[in-house]
């Protein structure tokens, strides 16, 4: 049976609005909400619905970070996942560094199938996946709408500028999920408790001996540039009036 | 002196227009050369329109069977061996073909990736946009090695046409992998000016309510000559393709004129369209945030003014 890791991330939940440090050293992210990636809550929801229809067996979830990334990987139990692992590490991540820990753990899970977010939507990198494929030297297949099993190979729809690409890729893949792929399901209270008693394994990184990878060095935050709040025109008379004075139509 | 390797996105038939965009963020490096890699199969026609642009020093042309089709397993180790030629920075577009194809490159080169360059505020010194861009952040890629990073296409100017770069074949003695098959791309069928190059676009939200009622901003924007975007609640809920969708998760746009007709105007929303050059508002809720960021907003019910907007329009 396909064996099935998910990457699950823990960052501040979409809807609350994240603001820049008054000294721009980071982002004030003390005391807010915080939740899985919504591509990775994506990413699990797929692998759960592989397994509920019998092609695949286990789904493990992975996470990086802290302790207090448990919750996270709670939450993933909860939805269904069979067991989780947190490789614990302290700090910033940067996606080279996340694909190198998780290159190791692929190594020793050996998965069939690696599902993770397109991109967290905290760094904004989406490369984590691309890059852990490469290193791993595997086929990746990158923002998935639709994704069919078929013995060693899988058939995935990719939303890409142009429209939705088909390609088939080998397993062991990594594959990285696009927001159309599904809904994730809501958690019952019953699978609250149920998680509890799943086994949620700590691996040390630094027992790992990853050298350490480069990274870039953040040298400081700043909000953006704000659009000035223009004016509201009382009807299309004046709307159509306002673009024609700044030459916009005709 | 830094050395500058574009990677051009194409088609088959033509080369993308983000291509002259990206060369734009490479010359703002201040290189002593730039040169554009094109991946393809019988592709000599794309690297002579690549050529044309200003800037170019050398097109490289990759012509193998592998590339007729762009698959980053095949194509990021011909490109992380050509990067190793002597080059300084690796650049290509914040598309879905470069988010795909560069960080396969970065990690076969053991390189971080600097995604979405806004601006280039030194040679291995950049501002890019993050948390929905909500933040700038500005990055420090490690010296003495190769920088690999994306260019956010809506921040750069299209370099101008005129240049008379050279165009060469090079043949790579790169084994590429089998695992990976491409099976075929859908396209829906349109005459509308692509989104991400229109410089009117009519975007329409979950306000809508179907796919028959987009067919009103479809009149609205044939008339201007228009591209047709939407917010994701109106992909997700199907009344338009994907490739509509405008924003963080979607396509990043700068058009001169844009129409949010019936979008709220959600953080995700809004980073895919901060760069517009006027952005017109219509909606029903005079609360809505959309209004906080537009240059134009007029409140009312899209069912009763989108008509009456066209017909406005017509009579000129
Ligand atoms: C990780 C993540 C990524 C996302 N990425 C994107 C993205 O790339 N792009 C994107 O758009 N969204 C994205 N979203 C979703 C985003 O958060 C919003 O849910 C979405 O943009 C809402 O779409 P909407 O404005 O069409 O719908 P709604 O928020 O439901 O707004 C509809 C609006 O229409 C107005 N309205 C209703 N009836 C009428 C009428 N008759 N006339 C005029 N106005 C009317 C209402 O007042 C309301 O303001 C993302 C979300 C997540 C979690
Ligand atoms: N610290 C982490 N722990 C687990 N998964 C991660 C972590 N960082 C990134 N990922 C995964 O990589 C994907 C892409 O992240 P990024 O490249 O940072 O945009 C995310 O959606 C996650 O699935």
């Amino acid at each position: 049976m396909r064996k099935i890791l998910v990457t699950l991330k823990r960052v501040v939940d979409y809807n609350v609005r994240v603001r820049v440090k008054p000294d721009g050293s980071g982002m004030a992210v003390e005391g807010l909400k915080m939740s899985i990636n919504p591509f990775d809550e994506i990413a699990l929801e797929e692998a759960l619905r592989m397994r509920e229809r019998g092609d695949a067996g286990e789904v493990v979830a992975v996470t990086i970070g802290g302790d207090e990334s448990q919750q996270q990987l709670r939450t993933g139990l909860a939805m269904g996942a069979d067991r989780a692992l947190l490789a614990k590490c302290e700090g910033e991540l940067q996606p080279l560094t996340v694909a190198g820990i998780l290159l190791e753990v692929a190594r020793r899970e050996e998965p069939d199938i690696v599902i993770m977010g397109k991109q967290a939507i905290d760094d904004d990198c989406n490369q984590a996946g691309q890059m852990l494929a490469a290193l791993w030297g595997r086929p990746q297949a990158t923002f998935a709408s639709e994704v069919q099993l078929d013995g060693g190979s899988a058939r995935v729809t990719r939303e890409v500028d142009a429209g939705l690409e088909s390609i088939e890729v080998q397993l062991p893949a990594v594959i990285t999920t696009d927001l159309r792929l599904n809904e994730p399901r809501y958690i019952k209270l019953p699978d609250i408790m149920k998680a509890r008693r799943k086994p949620l394994e700590i691996l040390s990184v630094d027992e790992l001996g990853l050298a350490a990878a480069p990274s870039l060095q953040p040298l400081g935050y700043e909000p953006p540039e704000q659009r000035q709040k223009g004016v509201l025109v009382e009807d299309v008379a004046a709307l159509v009036g306002r673009l024609r004075e700044r030459g916009l139509v005709n | 002196m830094s050395k500058v390797l574009v990677v051009a996105e194409h088609d088959g038939a033509a080369l993308h227009p983000g291509v002259a965009r990206v060369v734009s963020c490479g010359l703002g490096i201040q290189p002593g050369g730039l040169d554009v890699a094109v991946m393809g199969q019988d592709c000599a026609a794309i690297a002579r329109q690549a050529a044309g642009i200003a800037g170019v020093s050398r097109v490289l042309c990759l012509d193998r069977a592998e590339n007729a089709r762009p698959l980053a397993a095949a194509q990021a180790p011909q490109l992380a061996a050509l990067a190793q030629q002597g080059y300084s920075h690796l650049l290509g577009p914040s598309t879905t073909f470069g988010k795909d194809l560069m960080p396969r490159a970065a990690a076969l080169l053991g390189v971080p990736q600097v995604s979405d360059i806004m601006s280039v505020e030194g040679e291995r010194r950049f501002k890019r946009p993050v948390y929905a861009g909500n933040a700038v952040l500005t990055v420090e890629a490690p010296a003495e090695r190769i920088v690999v990073a994306t260019a956010r296409l809506a921040s750069w100017q299209a370099a101008p046409e005129g240049g008379e770069g050279a165009v060469e074949n090079v043949v790579l003695d790169v084994e590429l992998p089998d695992h990976t098959k491409w099976l075929e791309l859908k396209m829906p069928e349109t005459e509308r000016p692509d989104l991400q190059s229109a410089s009117v676009v009519v975007s329409g939200g979950r306000a809508l309510g179907s796919a028959d009622n987009f067919s009103l901003l479809y009149d609205l924007a044939d008339h201007l000559g228009a591209a047709v975007g939407a917010s994701r609640a109106a992909v997700d809920a199907g009344y338009v393709s994907n490739e509509m969708q405008v924003g963080q998760t979607g396509k990043i746009i700068a058009p001169e004129l844009y129409f949010a007709i019936g979008i709220s105007g959600a953080i995700q929303h809004l980073t895919g369209i901060k760069d517009a050059g006027v952005i017109v508002a219509i909606n029903k809720d005079p609360e809505a945030p959309i209004f906080e960021i537009a240059d134009i907003g007029l409140v009312g019910d899209l069912f009763s003014i989108v008509p009456e907007l066209k017909a406005a329009l017509e009579d000129s």
